[in-house]
């Protein structure tokens, strides 16, 4: 579904994103780990099209991001990283305005709204302004909102940061569910999400693949791995 | 189009939940309110026409229009809702006409609401209406082109306060641009030619015509062309954030 080839992105002379390439297929969870400005969601934001790459080549179900922007963008349903929300927006409000722009209207929208609420958990906020809601709250609207068209891919930029061990735990089993039968990228620098919900795991530092494959091919226990092959920040570079 | 419709609707309910909507619609009235009888001398000029209301408006949206305009792109920035809505399935430019449509909806509403002062002077004397309406719509298109150069303005930085002074300068530019101490001071070291270039950029020369009644197909162009370059212009400044 994804398939991403030589992917580069440079912010002046700093290189944030280094010659990328993997694919993800239909029923696959990849989690998507490095430490903090290795590249994660500079490369989640070329698959969305947010970003253009430098260069290189994202193309999300066939269709090439830069030069077909609105099918690939149709069939991805997007979680930015801190999870932005229409802060003056109710919950409601938000969903219906993220179906519409789906191109959901009538009773599809209703439907949409009332399976992603139910998905996500939203009943007892739905007339709650965006801004009043808890972290854990506004994270799950805003993955309601990526959620709302059924999308065949998914892009989730740290959903579980900042949330409660419970609220985690729901999140990881909502998306280990959806990754049954679609293709999902979601970032994250907790190590045992990779464990609880992917089937493979992508570890980039500095722009660049330092290791992929199984949580059992990267070998245990994982945080030790990621240590070894990836720079804390403090190290001169 | 519904896209833009859509961008349009969310952004117009977002003026009306927050306080944006009424502070502006209150101090847009009673300013203009202000202007038009004490500063106008509405009164004392004897006379039933709406001209002493219409020549404040390009001073009255200086301060004005920026200050609805400056939050457009500036807040999507800053709140990080600009990366939801440009991976929408949408074309950039939907979005910027959606939420430029918006705002310029929203500044119709104003200037609807003035019509108090329509009635008054209908009540006092027989005025040319013809004239008055010629004047509202070089007021709405007046209002569109310091929006546009807003919506541009705010387009460059995720600061709502350095894009509401940009813009009014940039909007000040264009009112002083055929200010006569201006052109002056111009002509003390550039051509004549150069000089009647930078005055035809006024937004003053432009007006005056529909204050008198007469709209002209030159000036209409004038505003539209304001308005399409700077909303290209903001679709660059998007395009290369």
């Amino acid at each position: 579904m994804i398939k991403i080839e030589n992917l580069v992105k440079t912010f002046g002379a700093k290189r944030a994103v280094d010659g990328l390439s993997f694919n993800v297929e239909r029923g696959e969870v990849v989690g998507f780990l490095g430490p903090n400005g290795s590249g994660k969601s500079t490369t989640m934001r070329m698959v969305t099209g947010y970003y253009t790459p430098t260069s290189g080549r994202v193309t999300v179900g066939g269709h090439d991001v830069v030069e077909a922007p609105l099918e690939a963008k149709r069939l991805i349903g997007y979680l930015p990283e801190n999870a932005a929300a229409y802060s003056d927006m109710t919950v409601r409000g938000f969903l219906e305005f993220a179906a519409e722009m789906r191109g959901l209207s009538g009773e599809a929208k209703k439907k949409a709204v009332a399976r992603a609420v139910d998905r996500c958990f939203l009943d007892s906020v739905l007339h709650q302004s965006v801004d009043t809601l808890s972290k854990g709250y506004r994270h799950r609207t805003c993955l309601a909102q990526a959620l709302i068209h059924e999308p065949e891919v998914l892009i989730l930029d740290e959903p579980t940061d900042g949330l409660d061990p419970n609220q985690k735990h729901e999140i990881r089993n909502l998306i280990r569910e959806i990754g049954k039968t679609k293709a999902v990228i979601f970032s994250t620098h907790i190590l045992e999400e990779v464990d609880a919900a992917c089937s493979r795991a992508i570890i980039i530092d500095r722009g660049r693949i330092v290791a992929q494959g199984t949580p059992d091919e990267l070998g245990r226990p994982l945080d030790e791995v990621f240590r070894k092959i990836t720079l804390p920040d403090t190290v001169k570079r | 189009m519904k896209h833009v419709w859509v961008i349009a609707k969310r952004e117009l309910s977002s003026y009306f939940t927050s306080p944006v909507a009424y502070v502006f619609l209150v101090i847009f009235l009673l300013l203009a309110g202000f202007f038009t009888f004490t500063a106008g001398a509405f009164f004392e000029r004897g006379e039933a026409s709406l001209g002493a209301f219409f020549s404040w408006h390009p001073w009255l949206y200086l301060v004005l229009v920026p200050a609805v305009g400056m939050r457009l792109w500036a807040e999507e920035r800053r709140s990080g809702t600009i990366e939801l809505l440009l991976t929408m399935p949408i074309a950039p430019w939907q979005a910027i006409l959606g939420k430029f449509l918006a705002s310029w909806l929203f500044l119709a509403v104003a200037l609807v609401l003035t019509f108090p002062v329509v009635i008054t002077v209908n009540v006092l004397g027989s005025p040319d209406n013809g004239m008055i309406v010629a004047g509202y719509i070089g007021s709405f298109l007046l209002a569109g082109a310091y929006l546009a150069l807003s919506c541009l303005t705010s387009a460059l930085t995720r600061n709502q306060v350095v894009a509401f002074i940009l813009s009014v300068v940039a909007c000040l530019f264009l009112i002083l641009a055929g200010f006569t101490p201006v052109t002056d001071l111009l002509s003390r070291w550039a051509s004549a030619n150069f000089v009647d270039a930078v005055a035809a950029f006024s937004v003053i020369t432009h007006f005056d015509g529909f204050q008198k009644g007469v709209i002209d197909s030159r000036d209409l162009v004038f505003f539209l062309s304001v308005m399409a370059f700077s909303l290209f212009a903001t679709s660059v400044v998007l395009r290369n954030r």
